[in-house]
């Protein structure tokens, strides 16, 4: 007897079939062999809106296991809207458990941040990634852009640096600060605070990037050079939080989200939200140090 | 299932969404069902087969139920549906010379092979608000049909046949440009890998096979005003079904059903590159799912467009046109701007309080060097 399937559509397990999550795994391999290189991918359509988080649920479908913990967070916080909508399509599909603990998470999805404690070597960390092209500020066209990365010509994203220094006194970059990865890519880190950008630099955890709409993965293996772009005599900086501090915990030492109360009272509260529970908590924490947050002395640490 | 960890945001998007249920049926009225949808919303049927790149009629009209008629969202729920398919086949190259016609029209000839055949079409109408249709009832309809049917005479209709092209016509007199050896035509599948550009046109047709019909029609419409000064004639428009086949395990080439689609080939005059070499006609090609005239007018006059990047006109550009013509990724990126976006505002915030800061040190400074030198 024929059998009626017709509404009895049955998922695969993580969403997408297992031919495609094998080209998105030997895409990612060749990512993690060039670091810094956008690798072209399928970039099936996923039941979440385009711009919202696709390219970050390919990977984590594609690399997700049955025994990885999940983790998600938007801007740095678990309970973020999308974040909680996406947590579920991945729960929903993989049966995977899910935490807000960063330690204890396997495999983390992030869009904007890079979590406050330092993740090991046993974690991977997705990233969901809007504009993969650094190069797209100065040059709009993608033919010319792939050009421009195979001879590793870069004066022009040289050149917008210097202008925004001679017009504004600053490289005004703000998120999503451009890096050179392995001293051969600019890449863009997707748009992180500079807070977290030097966090890439040398560490122990695999940092998968996911541009769906854009059809594009890249990947910063464990123990790569990672540098944001400088001058000599014009240096990197990052987000200056020495006058402000956490009015939960009085900590100063984290990336600090700007609110206001019903009065306009201007306060600040730790943008990475299990670190922030865990401060609360008095938890112990172990935190990605570089030497960027190290030289400011006046955290008075 | 597993643990699943919840937050606050969790409650807010779940009763969010039971209160977007709740609006597309607060009015307590009947669901419309969905073979009515297919019936009598068939042209929004077509837009979200054609956009969401599959052909299934009535998952479509799930779609746009579910979409409380949202055209762009429904197409997307059938691209994420499509998704969950596995990709057996490919089927054989679909010959639009065996379309079952219902209805073909060229601008450029009087008469064509087979006659301009009108078919189904709202062109000559005058488009005033028929408020009838707010009271039309199942007798009305019924009535309707049976006068329709009583008209026809089975003794006088023709047999089926189909027709030859028009530019069939003008290739026989040779005033088609020969096929440019240089051309890239691989096939790709967009589907399955990232576009590249340039793009093959086997790529750009695809691409906007799957467009949204309004941006094709913003940047065609461009083009035709004179940002690029495509000058189109209709060859031929056709509306009908054709045949679909793949091949099977064996080899043999098996029919596993039929589709409608319209096409819609554009005659335009070109200039030639080199000296010499006569100013052919060029044909621009449109094929999309459905029934969509706009859809594939907007497509052939595009992909003459593109064929010239020289001009230096928005619709002129392949990465112009075929990336910011994709419905679900356009509709996707510009409503992601409703998530929050704090940190990365902080991150600006921070740079622009101390470039202010720096502005108004270095305005205090003239000003007191003024102040000083009038006191001089």
């Amino acid at each position: 007897m024929i059998e009626n399937t017709k509404y009895t559509n049955k998922y695969n397990f993580a969403f997408i079939d297992e031919a495609t999550k094998k080209e998105i795994r030997r895409k990612l391999l060749k990512a993690v062999a060039i670091p810094g290189h956008q690798v072209p991918y399928s970039s099936p359509e996923m039941p979440i809106s385009r711009g919202w988080g696709t390219g970050g649920l390919h990977i984590t479908l594609a690399v997700i296991g049955k025994e990885d913990v999940f983790k998600i967070i938007d801007q740095g916080s678990d309970a973020s809207v999308n974040a909680c909508n996406l947590r579920e399509f991945v729960n929903g599909m993989t049966g995977c458990k899910t935490t807000f603990d960063t330690a204890e998470a396997t495999l983390i999805q992030t869009r904007h941040r890079i979590t406050e404690e330092e993740l090991t070597d046993k974690q991977i960390i997705v990233f969901q990634v809007p504009l993969p092209e650094p190069l797209r500020m100065v040059e709009r066209y993608e033919y010319k852009t792939l050009q421009m990365h195979a001879e590793a010509d870069y004066a022009k994203m040289y050149v917008s640096l210097y202008e925004s220094y001679v017009r504004h006194g600053a490289i005004m970059q703000g998120a999503g600060y451009p890096v050179m990865v392995n001293g051969r890519y600019i890449m863009s880190p997707s748009p992180i605070p500079r807070w977290d950008t030097p966090n890439l630099n040398q560490a122990q955890t695999l940092f998968l990037f996911g541009a769906g709409r854009e059809k594009r993965l890249y990947a910063v293996p464990p123990f790569t050079d990672v540098e944001p772009l400088e001058f000599e005599d014009v240096n990197f900086e990052i987000e200056d939080f020495s006058k402000s501090e956490c009015y939960k915990t009085g900590y100063k030492k984290a990336f600090l989200d700007e609110i206001y109360s019903d009065e306009g009272e201007r306060k600040f509260v730790i943008s990475d939200s299990n670190f922030l529970d865990k401060k609360s908590e008095k938890q112990e924490t172990h935190q990605y140090s570089n030497k960027y947050i190290d030289q400011l002395q006046e955290y008075g640490l | 299932m597993g643990y699943v960890a919840v937050k606050g945001g969790t409650e807010a998007i779940h009763n969010a969404s039971e209160l977007a249920e709740f609006y597309r049926v607060k009015g307590d009225t009947t669901p419309i069902d969905i073979k009515q949808i297919r019936a009598q919303m068939r042209l929004a049927i077509d837009k979200v087969m054609g956009e969401g790149g599959i052909y299934a009629p009535e998952y479509a009209a799930i779609a746009l139920k579910q979409a409380e008629g949202d055209v762009y969202e429904a197409a997307f729920i059938l691209r994420a549906f499509r998704t969950t398919l596995q990709r057996n086949y490919y089927s054989q190259v679909i010959n639009t010379r065996e379309m079952f016609v219902k209805r073909k029209i060229s601008a450029s000839f009087r008469e064509i092979p087979g006659g301009q055949i009108l078919g189904p079409t709202r062109d000559y109408t005058q488009r005033t608000l028929d408020t009838a249709k707010a009271t039309e009832t199942v007798i009305d309809i019924k009535t309707f049909l049976d006068g329709f049917d009583a008209k026809i005479d089975p003794e006088k209709l023709e047999g089926i046949s189909t027709f030859g092209k028009v530019i069939d016509l003008l290739q026989q007199e040779g005033l088609l440009a020969p096929v440019d050896p240089t051309e890239d035509r691989s096939l790709v599948d967009i589907t399955r890998e990232a576009i590249k550009f340039p793009a093959p046109r086997s790529a750009r047709l695809q691409m906007m096979a799957r467009a949204e019909t309004g941006g094709l029609m913003a940047l065609g419409y461009s083009s035709q005003r004179g940002f690029g000064a495509v000058h189109p004639t209709v060859g031929e428009l056709r509306y009908g079904t054709v045949p679909v086949r793949v091949k099977d395990a064996g080899g043999r080439n098996r029919y596993i059903g039929k589709i409608e689609v319209t096409e819609n080939e554009m005659i335009t005059g070109s200039k030639p590159a080199k000296k010499g070499t006569p100013p052919y006609f060029t044909i621009g090609y449109g094929l999309c799912f459905g029934h969509n005239e706009t859809k594939v007018i907007c497509m052939s006059t595009l992909d003459t467009a593109m064929r010239r990047p020289e001009m230096g006109a928005p619709a002129n550009d392949q990465e112009f046109v075929l990336y910011h013509t994709e419905g679900v990724e356009a509709m996707g990126f510009t409503n992601h701007l409703k998530l929050p976006h704090y940190v990365t505002f902080q991150s600006s915030l921070s740079n622009t309080r101390a470039a202010v800061e720096r502005n108004n040190k270095t305005n205090k400074e003239v000003e007191q060097q003024m102040i000083q030198m009038q006191s001089v």
